[in-house]
Protein backbone atom coordinates (compact mmCIF):
# COMPACT_ATOMS: atom_id res chain seq x y z
CA UNK A 1 0.00 0.00 0.00
CA UNK A 2 2.67 2.47 0.99
CA UNK A 3 4.80 1.40 -1.93
CA UNK A 4 2.04 2.34 -4.34
CA UNK A 5 1.22 5.53 -2.50
CA UNK A 6 3.53 8.25 -1.28
CA UNK A 7 7.15 7.47 -0.60
CA UNK A 8 7.36 9.04 2.78
CA UNK A 9 3.94 8.03 3.93
CA UNK A 10 5.08 6.23 7.02
CA UNK A 11 7.08 9.20 8.15
CA UNK A 12 4.22 11.55 7.50
CA UNK A 13 1.69 9.40 9.28
CA UNK A 14 3.94 9.11 12.28
CA UNK A 15 4.70 12.81 12.19
CA UNK A 16 1.06 13.71 12.08
CA UNK A 17 0.15 11.47 14.92
CA UNK A 18 2.76 12.89 17.19
CA UNK A 19 2.69 16.41 15.81
CA UNK A 20 0.20 19.16 16.06
CA UNK A 21 -2.35 20.24 13.48
CA UNK A 22 -2.86 23.96 13.40
CA UNK A 23 -1.84 24.12 16.99
CA UNK A 24 -4.26 21.52 18.22
CA UNK A 25 -2.75 18.23 19.24
CA UNK A 26 -3.82 15.36 17.07
CA UNK A 27 -4.46 12.16 19.01
CA UNK A 28 -1.44 9.97 19.59
CA UNK A 29 -2.67 6.80 21.24
CA UNK A 30 0.16 4.64 22.47
CA UNK A 31 -1.38 1.49 20.99
CA UNK A 32 -4.15 0.82 18.51
CA UNK A 33 -7.28 2.11 20.12
CA UNK A 34 -10.06 3.00 17.67
CA UNK A 35 -12.26 4.54 20.32
CA UNK A 36 -9.49 6.86 21.53
CA UNK A 37 -8.85 7.77 17.87
CA UNK A 38 -12.51 8.56 17.33
CA UNK A 39 -12.77 10.81 20.34
CA UNK A 40 -9.62 12.65 19.30
CA UNK A 41 -10.74 12.94 15.69
CA UNK A 42 -14.08 14.37 16.64
CA UNK A 43 -12.79 16.79 19.22
CA UNK A 44 -10.18 18.04 16.76
CA UNK A 45 -12.93 19.37 14.51
CA UNK A 46 -15.08 20.52 17.39
CA UNK A 47 -12.24 22.59 18.78
CA UNK A 48 -11.44 24.11 15.42
CA UNK A 49 -15.09 24.83 14.63
CA UNK A 50 -16.72 25.48 18.00
CA UNK A 51 -19.78 27.02 16.33
CA UNK A 52 -20.60 23.93 14.30
CA UNK A 53 -22.96 21.67 16.25
CA UNK A 54 -21.67 18.11 16.45
CA UNK A 55 -24.63 16.70 14.53
CA UNK A 56 -24.11 19.08 11.59
CA UNK A 57 -20.94 17.36 10.34
CA UNK A 58 -23.04 14.87 8.39
CA UNK A 59 -23.72 17.63 5.87
CA UNK A 60 -20.18 17.90 4.55
CA UNK A 61 -19.16 21.38 3.45
CA UNK A 62 -22.64 22.70 4.26
CA UNK A 63 -21.81 22.26 7.93
CA UNK A 64 -19.36 25.12 7.60
CA UNK A 65 -20.65 27.12 4.65
CA UNK A 66 -23.74 29.07 5.75
CA UNK A 67 -24.26 30.69 2.37
CA UNK A 68 -24.15 27.49 0.37
CA UNK A 69 -26.20 25.68 3.00
CA UNK A 70 -29.43 27.55 2.24
CA UNK A 71 -29.26 26.91 -1.46
CA UNK A 72 -28.47 23.29 -0.80
CA UNK A 73 -31.41 22.88 1.57
CA UNK A 74 -33.76 24.13 -1.13
CA UNK A 75 -32.46 21.41 -3.42
CA UNK A 76 -32.82 18.78 -0.69
CA UNK A 77 -36.50 19.78 -0.37
CA UNK A 78 -37.11 18.26 -3.81
CA UNK A 79 -34.28 15.78 -3.92
CA UNK A 80 -33.05 14.63 -7.31
CA UNK A 81 -32.33 11.19 -5.83
CA UNK A 82 -35.96 10.52 -5.00
CA UNK A 83 -36.57 8.35 -8.02
CA UNK A 84 -33.38 6.40 -7.39
CA UNK A 85 -34.52 5.62 -3.85
CA UNK A 86 -37.87 4.33 -5.15
CA UNK A 87 -36.13 2.26 -7.75
CA UNK A 88 -33.89 0.80 -5.07
CA UNK A 89 -36.83 -0.13 -2.90
CA UNK A 90 -38.44 -1.96 -5.81
CA UNK A 91 -35.18 -3.75 -6.61
CA UNK A 92 -34.79 -4.74 -2.98
CA UNK A 93 -38.16 -6.44 -3.05
CA UNK A 94 -37.83 -7.99 -6.49
CA UNK A 95 -37.58 -11.76 -6.24
CA UNK A 96 -34.37 -13.46 -7.42
CA UNK A 97 -34.49 -16.40 -9.80
CA UNK A 98 -34.83 -18.74 -6.82
CA UNK A 99 -37.84 -16.87 -5.51
CA UNK A 100 -35.98 -15.31 -2.59
CA UNK A 101 -35.00 -11.66 -2.32
CA UNK A 102 -32.61 -9.35 -0.48
CA UNK A 103 -34.93 -9.54 2.49
CA UNK A 104 -33.61 -13.08 3.01
CA UNK A 105 -30.10 -11.75 3.54
CA UNK A 106 -30.74 -8.52 5.41
CA UNK A 107 -32.80 -8.15 8.59
CA UNK A 108 -35.85 -5.93 9.02
CA UNK A 109 -36.61 -5.77 5.31
CA UNK A 110 -33.45 -3.73 4.83
CA UNK A 111 -34.52 -0.91 7.13
CA UNK A 112 -32.12 0.50 9.71
CA UNK A 113 -29.07 -1.48 8.65
CA UNK A 114 -26.84 1.10 6.93
CA UNK A 115 -25.27 2.33 10.16
CA UNK A 116 -23.64 -1.06 10.83
CA UNK A 117 -21.58 -1.04 7.62
CA UNK A 118 -18.81 -1.59 6.94
CA UNK A 119 -18.49 -4.55 9.28
CA UNK A 120 -15.66 -6.92 9.93
CA UNK A 121 -16.45 -10.38 8.59
CA UNK A 122 -14.72 -12.84 10.89
CA UNK A 123 -15.25 -15.69 8.41
CA UNK A 124 -13.33 -14.07 5.57
CA UNK A 125 -11.19 -11.88 7.80
CA UNK A 126 -12.10 -8.95 5.56
CA UNK A 127 -13.99 -5.70 5.79
CA UNK A 128 -17.47 -6.12 4.35
CA UNK A 129 -19.05 -2.98 2.97
CA UNK A 130 -22.73 -2.73 2.14
CA UNK A 131 -21.91 -3.14 -1.54
CA UNK A 132 -19.97 -6.33 -0.89
CA UNK A 133 -22.81 -7.62 1.30
CA UNK A 134 -25.29 -6.96 -1.52
CA UNK A 135 -23.22 -8.92 -4.01
CA UNK A 136 -22.66 -11.65 -1.42
CA UNK A 137 -26.41 -11.99 -1.08
CA UNK A 138 -26.79 -12.19 -4.84
CA UNK A 139 -24.13 -14.89 -5.05
CA UNK A 140 -25.88 -16.97 -2.42
CA UNK A 141 -29.03 -16.83 -4.50
CA UNK A 142 -27.39 -17.63 -7.79
CA UNK A 143 -27.44 -14.10 -9.19
CA UNK A 144 -24.50 -12.48 -10.98
CA UNK A 145 -22.65 -9.71 -9.13
CA UNK A 146 -23.67 -6.14 -9.81
CA UNK A 147 -20.93 -3.84 -10.93
CA UNK A 148 -20.18 -1.31 -8.23
CA UNK A 149 -21.01 1.70 -10.34
CA UNK A 150 -24.16 0.21 -11.87
CA UNK A 151 -27.49 1.99 -11.56
CA UNK A 152 -28.85 -1.01 -9.67
CA UNK A 153 -26.10 -0.99 -7.05
CA UNK A 154 -26.43 2.74 -6.51
CA UNK A 155 -30.22 2.47 -6.28
CA UNK A 156 -30.03 -0.36 -3.74
CA UNK A 157 -27.51 1.43 -1.56
CA UNK A 158 -29.50 4.67 -1.87
CA UNK A 159 -32.66 2.95 -0.67
CA UNK A 160 -30.93 1.18 2.20
CA UNK A 161 -29.32 4.48 3.23
CA UNK A 162 -32.68 6.20 3.05
CA UNK A 163 -34.39 3.49 5.09
CA UNK A 164 -31.71 3.92 7.78
CA UNK A 165 -31.83 7.67 8.16
CA UNK A 166 -31.54 8.91 11.69
CA UNK A 167 -29.73 5.84 13.04
CA UNK A 168 -26.41 6.70 14.67
CA UNK A 169 -23.47 5.18 12.82
CA UNK A 170 -22.40 2.12 14.81
CA UNK A 171 -19.44 0.45 13.16
CA UNK A 172 -17.60 -2.07 15.29
CA UNK A 173 -13.96 -3.11 15.41
CA UNK A 174 -14.29 -6.44 17.18
CA UNK A 175 -11.63 -7.81 19.47
CA UNK A 176 -9.85 -9.62 16.67
CA UNK A 177 -6.29 -8.86 15.61
CA UNK A 178 -7.29 -8.99 11.94
CA UNK A 179 -10.03 -6.41 12.42
CA UNK A 180 -7.70 -4.10 14.24
CA UNK A 181 -5.08 -4.57 11.50
CA UNK A 182 -7.67 -3.67 8.83
CA UNK A 183 -8.66 -0.59 10.78
CA UNK A 184 -5.04 0.44 11.24
CA UNK A 185 -4.36 0.05 7.55
CA UNK A 186 -7.33 2.26 6.70
CA UNK A 187 -6.06 4.81 9.13
CA UNK A 188 -2.57 4.73 7.65
CA UNK A 189 -4.06 5.24 4.20
CA UNK A 190 -5.81 8.36 5.40
CA UNK A 191 -2.58 9.94 6.63
CA UNK A 192 -0.35 8.85 3.74
CA UNK A 193 0.83 11.41 1.27
CA UNK A 194 0.64 10.14 -2.26
CA UNK A 195 0.85 11.06 -5.89
CA UNK A 196 2.66 13.73 -7.84
CA UNK A 197 1.12 16.39 -5.63
CA UNK A 198 2.14 14.45 -2.54
CA UNK A 199 -1.02 15.02 -0.55
CA UNK A 200 -2.92 12.98 2.01
CA UNK A 201 -6.64 12.90 2.77
CA UNK A 202 -5.88 14.53 6.10
CA UNK A 203 -4.24 17.48 4.37
CA UNK A 204 -7.40 18.59 2.59
CA UNK A 205 -10.13 17.18 4.82
CA UNK A 206 -8.36 17.43 8.19
CA UNK A 207 -5.84 20.18 8.57
CA UNK A 208 -7.29 22.50 5.94
CA UNK A 209 -10.97 21.61 6.24
CA UNK A 210 -12.84 24.89 6.05
CA UNK A 211 -10.28 26.48 3.74
CA UNK A 212 -10.73 27.11 0.04
CA UNK A 213 -8.74 25.27 -2.58
CA UNK A 214 -9.35 27.48 -5.60
CA UNK A 215 -13.13 27.90 -5.51
CA UNK A 216 -13.81 24.70 -3.56
CA UNK A 217 -14.64 24.83 0.11
CA UNK A 218 -13.01 21.84 1.79
CA UNK A 219 -15.28 19.72 3.95
CA UNK A 220 -14.20 17.79 7.03
CA UNK A 221 -13.74 14.02 6.95
CA UNK A 222 -15.89 13.83 10.03
CA UNK A 223 -19.30 12.86 8.67
CA UNK A 224 -18.15 11.96 5.18
CA UNK A 225 -19.38 8.38 5.14
CA UNK A 226 -22.78 9.09 6.69
CA UNK A 227 -24.53 10.39 3.59
CA UNK A 228 -23.51 8.21 0.67
CA UNK A 229 -24.36 7.51 -2.07
CA UNK A 230 -24.60 11.09 -3.21
CA UNK A 231 -26.35 12.75 -6.12
CA UNK A 232 -23.78 15.03 -7.71
CA UNK A 233 -25.26 18.01 -9.48
CA UNK A 234 -22.07 18.38 -11.50
CA UNK A 235 -22.43 14.88 -12.92
CA UNK A 236 -26.20 14.62 -12.88
CA UNK A 237 -26.10 11.23 -11.21
CA UNK A 238 -25.36 9.14 -8.14
CA UNK A 239 -21.84 8.42 -6.95
CA UNK A 240 -20.60 6.02 -4.31
CA UNK A 241 -18.19 6.84 -1.51
CA UNK A 242 -15.47 4.87 -3.25
CA UNK A 243 -16.02 6.81 -6.45
CA UNK A 244 -15.30 9.93 -4.42
CA UNK A 245 -12.15 8.39 -2.95
CA UNK A 246 -11.15 7.52 -6.50
CA UNK A 247 -11.65 11.08 -7.73
CA UNK A 248 -9.70 12.70 -4.89
CA UNK A 249 -6.79 10.32 -5.34
CA UNK A 250 -6.71 10.88 -9.08
CA UNK A 251 -6.71 14.63 -8.44
CA UNK A 252 -3.48 14.43 -6.48
CA UNK A 253 -1.86 12.60 -9.37
CA UNK A 254 -1.75 9.18 -7.75
CA UNK A 255 -2.96 5.93 -9.20
CA UNK A 256 -6.40 5.33 -7.71
CA UNK A 257 -7.58 2.00 -6.38
CA UNK A 258 -10.71 0.31 -7.67
CA UNK A 259 -14.06 0.67 -6.02
CA UNK A 260 -14.37 -1.98 -3.32
CA UNK A 261 -10.66 -2.73 -3.44
CA UNK A 262 -9.27 -3.95 -0.16
CA UNK A 263 -7.56 -0.58 0.32
CA UNK A 264 -10.75 1.43 -0.14
CA UNK A 265 -12.80 -0.90 2.06
CA UNK A 266 -10.28 -0.47 4.84
CA UNK A 267 -10.21 3.28 4.35
CA UNK A 268 -14.01 3.31 4.58
CA UNK A 269 -13.80 1.18 7.72
CA UNK A 270 -11.53 3.68 9.43
CA UNK A 271 -13.43 6.74 8.25
CA UNK A 272 -16.82 5.36 9.17
CA UNK A 273 -15.61 4.39 12.60
CA UNK A 274 -14.49 8.02 13.03
CA UNK A 275 -18.10 9.05 12.31
CA UNK A 276 -19.66 6.64 14.80
CA UNK A 277 -22.44 8.30 16.74
CA UNK A 278 -23.35 10.67 13.89
CA UNK A 279 -26.63 10.02 12.14
CA UNK A 280 -26.86 8.11 8.90
CA UNK A 281 -28.39 10.59 6.45
CA UNK A 282 -27.93 9.26 2.96
CA UNK A 283 -28.51 9.78 0.20
CA UNK A 284 -27.58 13.43 -0.15
CA UNK A 285 -27.05 16.11 -2.79
CA UNK A 286 -23.64 17.61 -3.44
CA UNK A 287 -22.18 19.98 -5.99
CA UNK B 1 25.17 32.28 -3.08
CA UNK B 2 23.89 30.24 -5.99
CA UNK B 3 21.74 32.27 -8.32
CA UNK B 4 19.04 30.71 -10.35
CA UNK B 5 21.29 28.65 -12.52
CA UNK B 6 19.00 27.44 -15.25
CA UNK B 7 17.56 30.88 -15.88
CA UNK B 8 20.06 31.53 -18.62
CA UNK B 9 18.62 28.73 -20.71
CA UNK B 10 15.10 29.98 -20.63
CA UNK B 11 13.60 31.89 -23.46
CA UNK B 12 12.35 35.16 -22.09
CA UNK B 13 15.06 35.48 -19.49
CA UNK B 14 18.12 37.31 -20.63
CA UNK B 15 21.37 35.68 -19.56
CA UNK B 16 23.06 37.61 -16.84
CA UNK B 17 26.50 37.72 -15.38
CA UNK B 18 27.10 36.09 -11.99
CA UNK B 19 26.31 38.58 -9.26
CA UNK B 20 29.20 40.37 -7.65
CA UNK B 21 27.50 40.63 -4.27
CA UNK B 22 24.53 38.80 -2.83
CA UNK B 23 22.73 41.84 -1.48
CA UNK B 24 21.64 43.14 -4.86
CA UNK B 25 20.96 39.75 -6.40
CA UNK B 26 17.18 39.77 -6.22
CA UNK B 27 16.73 43.13 -7.87
CA UNK B 28 19.28 42.17 -10.46
CA UNK B 29 17.30 39.06 -11.18
CA UNK B 30 13.99 40.84 -11.55
CA UNK B 31 15.68 43.50 -13.60
CA UNK B 32 17.00 40.92 -16.05
CA UNK B 33 13.68 39.28 -16.83
CA UNK B 34 11.88 40.45 -19.93
CA UNK B 35 8.17 41.29 -19.80
CA UNK B 36 7.54 38.18 -21.86
CA UNK B 37 9.38 36.10 -19.26
CA UNK B 38 7.31 37.59 -16.47
CA UNK B 39 4.12 36.84 -18.40
CA UNK B 40 5.28 33.27 -18.86
CA UNK B 41 6.02 32.96 -15.16
CA UNK B 42 2.58 34.30 -14.35
CA UNK B 43 0.94 31.83 -16.73
CA UNK B 44 2.79 28.91 -15.15
CA UNK B 45 1.79 30.06 -11.66
CA UNK B 46 -1.88 30.45 -12.61
CA UNK B 47 -2.38 27.48 -14.95
CA UNK B 48 -4.34 24.71 -13.25
CA UNK B 49 -2.33 22.09 -15.08
CA UNK B 50 1.02 23.65 -14.13
CA UNK B 51 1.80 25.50 -10.89
CA UNK B 52 -1.81 26.12 -9.97
CA UNK B 53 -0.43 28.21 -7.12
CA UNK B 54 -3.76 30.02 -7.07
CA UNK B 55 -5.34 26.85 -5.69
CA UNK B 56 -3.80 27.77 -2.36
CA UNK B 57 -2.40 31.31 -2.58
CA UNK B 58 -3.78 34.74 -3.29
CA UNK B 59 -1.56 36.19 -6.05
CA UNK B 60 -2.04 39.67 -7.47
CA UNK B 61 -5.04 39.69 -9.84
CA UNK B 62 -5.42 35.90 -10.00
CA UNK B 63 -9.07 34.81 -10.06
CA UNK B 64 -10.70 32.47 -7.54
CA UNK B 65 -7.70 32.01 -5.28
CA UNK B 66 -7.73 29.54 -2.43
CA UNK B 67 -6.57 30.45 1.07
CA UNK B 68 -4.62 27.41 2.22
CA UNK B 69 -1.23 29.13 2.08
CA UNK B 70 -0.20 32.75 2.76
CA UNK B 71 -0.79 35.41 0.07
CA UNK B 72 2.22 35.68 -2.22
CA UNK B 73 3.03 39.37 -2.05
CA UNK B 74 6.04 41.57 -1.31
CA UNK B 75 8.16 38.57 -2.17
CA UNK B 76 11.47 40.39 -2.45
CA UNK B 77 11.00 41.65 1.05
CA UNK B 78 10.07 38.32 2.51
CA UNK B 79 12.45 36.22 0.42
CA UNK B 80 15.51 38.38 -0.15
CA UNK B 81 17.41 35.21 -1.03
CA UNK B 82 16.14 33.81 -4.36
CA UNK B 83 17.65 30.44 -3.53
CA UNK B 84 15.30 30.12 -0.62
CA UNK B 85 12.31 31.06 -2.72
CA UNK B 86 13.35 28.59 -5.37
CA UNK B 87 13.91 25.88 -2.75
CA UNK B 88 10.44 26.51 -1.31
CA UNK B 89 8.89 25.83 -4.71
CA UNK B 90 11.27 23.01 -5.60
CA UNK B 91 10.45 21.01 -2.46
CA UNK B 92 8.40 22.66 0.26
CA UNK B 93 8.62 19.48 2.33
CA UNK B 94 12.31 20.10 2.99
CA UNK B 95 11.34 22.96 5.26
CA UNK B 96 8.09 21.49 6.51
CA UNK B 97 7.75 17.70 6.14
CA UNK B 98 4.01 17.89 6.73
CA UNK B 99 3.32 20.65 4.24
CA UNK B 100 0.41 20.32 1.84
CA UNK B 101 2.33 22.31 -0.78
CA UNK B 102 3.39 20.00 -3.62
CA UNK B 103 7.12 19.47 -4.27
CA UNK B 104 7.01 21.04 -7.72
CA UNK B 105 10.63 20.42 -8.67
CA UNK B 106 11.29 17.20 -6.85
CA UNK B 107 8.19 15.55 -8.34
CA UNK B 108 8.74 17.09 -11.77
CA UNK B 109 5.45 18.92 -11.79
CA UNK B 110 7.44 21.88 -13.09
CA UNK B 111 10.85 21.92 -14.76
CA UNK B 112 13.72 23.88 -13.27
CA UNK B 113 13.25 26.47 -16.00
CA UNK B 114 9.58 26.84 -15.24
CA UNK B 115 10.34 27.31 -11.56
CA UNK B 116 12.85 30.02 -12.43
CA UNK B 117 10.19 31.83 -14.41
CA UNK B 118 7.77 31.58 -11.50
CA UNK B 119 10.43 32.92 -9.13
CA UNK B 120 11.09 35.84 -11.47
CA UNK B 121 7.38 36.56 -11.69
CA UNK B 122 6.96 36.40 -7.90
CA UNK B 123 9.82 38.84 -7.48
CA UNK B 124 8.01 41.30 -9.69
CA UNK B 125 5.08 41.39 -7.25
C1 LIG C 1 -6.27 18.28 -3.07
C2 LIG C 1 -7.25 18.27 -2.05
C3 LIG C 1 -7.94 16.97 -1.69
C4 LIG C 1 -7.38 15.79 -1.27
C5 LIG C 1 -5.91 15.47 -1.05
C6 LIG C 1 -8.48 14.89 -1.02
N1 LIG C 1 -9.66 15.50 -1.31
FE1 LIG C 1 -11.52 14.74 -1.00
N2 LIG C 1 -12.36 16.43 -1.78
C7 LIG C 1 -11.66 17.55 -2.19
C8 LIG C 1 -12.59 18.56 -2.66
C9 LIG C 1 -12.22 19.94 -3.21
C10 LIG C 1 -13.88 18.00 -2.51
C11 LIG C 1 -15.22 18.67 -2.83
C12 LIG C 1 -15.59 19.64 -1.75
C13 LIG C 1 -15.85 18.96 -0.43
O1 LIG C 1 -16.93 18.41 -0.22
O2 LIG C 1 -14.94 18.92 0.42
C14 LIG C 1 -13.70 16.67 -1.93
C15 LIG C 1 -14.74 15.81 -1.60
C16 LIG C 1 -14.59 14.61 -0.94
C17 LIG C 1 -15.67 13.78 -0.47
C18 LIG C 1 -17.16 14.08 -0.61
C19 LIG C 1 -17.65 14.90 0.55
C20 LIG C 1 -19.15 14.96 0.67
O3 LIG C 1 -19.65 15.60 1.61
O4 LIG C 1 -19.87 14.37 -0.10
C21 LIG C 1 -15.11 12.69 0.13
C22 LIG C 1 -15.82 11.53 0.78
C23 LIG C 1 -13.67 12.85 0.03
N3 LIG C 1 -13.39 14.02 -0.62
C24 LIG C 1 -12.75 11.94 0.54
C25 LIG C 1 -11.37 12.04 0.38
C26 LIG C 1 -10.42 11.03 0.78
C27 LIG C 1 -10.77 9.73 1.47
C28 LIG C 1 -9.19 11.46 0.41
C29 LIG C 1 -7.88 10.76 0.47
C30 LIG C 1 -7.81 9.46 -0.11
C31 LIG C 1 -9.37 12.78 -0.16
N4 LIG C 1 -10.69 13.09 -0.19
C32 LIG C 1 -8.33 13.59 -0.58
C33 LIG C 1 -10.29 17.71 -2.15
C34 LIG C 1 -9.38 16.76 -1.74
C1 LIG D 1 -2.09 22.72 -2.10
C2 LIG D 1 -1.67 23.97 -1.57
C3 LIG D 1 -0.54 24.77 -2.17
C4 LIG D 1 -0.17 24.93 -3.50
C5 LIG D 1 -0.82 24.34 -4.73
C6 LIG D 1 0.95 25.83 -3.48
N1 LIG D 1 1.27 26.18 -2.21
FE1 LIG D 1 2.76 27.45 -1.63
N2 LIG D 1 2.28 27.12 0.33
C7 LIG D 1 1.22 26.38 0.79
C8 LIG D 1 1.21 26.42 2.24
C9 LIG D 1 0.20 25.73 3.15
C10 LIG D 1 2.29 27.22 2.64
C11 LIG D 1 2.71 27.59 4.08
C12 LIG D 1 3.95 26.89 4.49
C13 LIG D 1 3.75 25.40 4.71
O1 LIG D 1 2.69 24.98 5.19
O2 LIG D 1 4.66 24.65 4.39
C14 LIG D 1 2.94 27.65 1.41
C15 LIG D 1 4.04 28.47 1.38
C16 LIG D 1 4.56 29.03 0.22
C17 LIG D 1 5.62 30.01 0.20
C18 LIG D 1 6.29 30.59 1.41
C19 LIG D 1 5.51 31.78 1.83
C20 LIG D 1 5.99 32.38 3.10
O3 LIG D 1 5.64 33.53 3.33
O4 LIG D 1 6.67 31.71 3.87
C21 LIG D 1 5.86 30.32 -1.10
C22 LIG D 1 6.86 31.31 -1.65
C23 LIG D 1 4.95 29.52 -1.91
N3 LIG D 1 4.19 28.76 -1.07
C24 LIG D 1 4.89 29.55 -3.28
C25 LIG D 1 4.08 28.73 -4.04
C26 LIG D 1 4.11 28.68 -5.48
C27 LIG D 1 4.98 29.56 -6.35
C28 LIG D 1 3.21 27.74 -5.88
C29 LIG D 1 2.88 27.24 -7.26
C30 LIG D 1 3.95 26.97 -8.15
C31 LIG D 1 2.60 27.22 -4.67
N4 LIG D 1 3.16 27.85 -3.58
C32 LIG D 1 1.61 26.26 -4.64
C33 LIG D 1 0.33 25.68 0.00
C34 LIG D 1 0.38 25.57 -1.37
Amino acid sequence: MIRRGGRRGGVVAAGLLTGALLGLGFPAPARADPEADRIGFRSYFQQRFPDVPAEAWIDGMYAIDEGARQQWQEIEDFPPYEFTVEEGQALFQDPFGDGRSYGDCFPDAGRGIRQRYPRFDSETGEVETLEVAINGCRARHGEPALSYDSKEMLALTAWIAYASRGRPMAVEVPDDARALAAYEEGKRFYYTKRGRLDMACVDCHGRYAGAFIRGDHLSASLGHPTHFPVYRLKLGGMVSLHKRFHGCIRDVGAEPFDEQSREFRRLEYFLTYMSNGLEANGPAVRK
Amino acid sequence: MRLITSAAFVAGIVAFAPPSGSADAPSLLAGEVTPAGLAQGRDIAFDRGKGNCLACHVIADGQLPGNIGPPLMAMKLRFPDPDRLRAQIWDASARNPETIMPPFGKHRILTGEEIDLVVAYLYSL
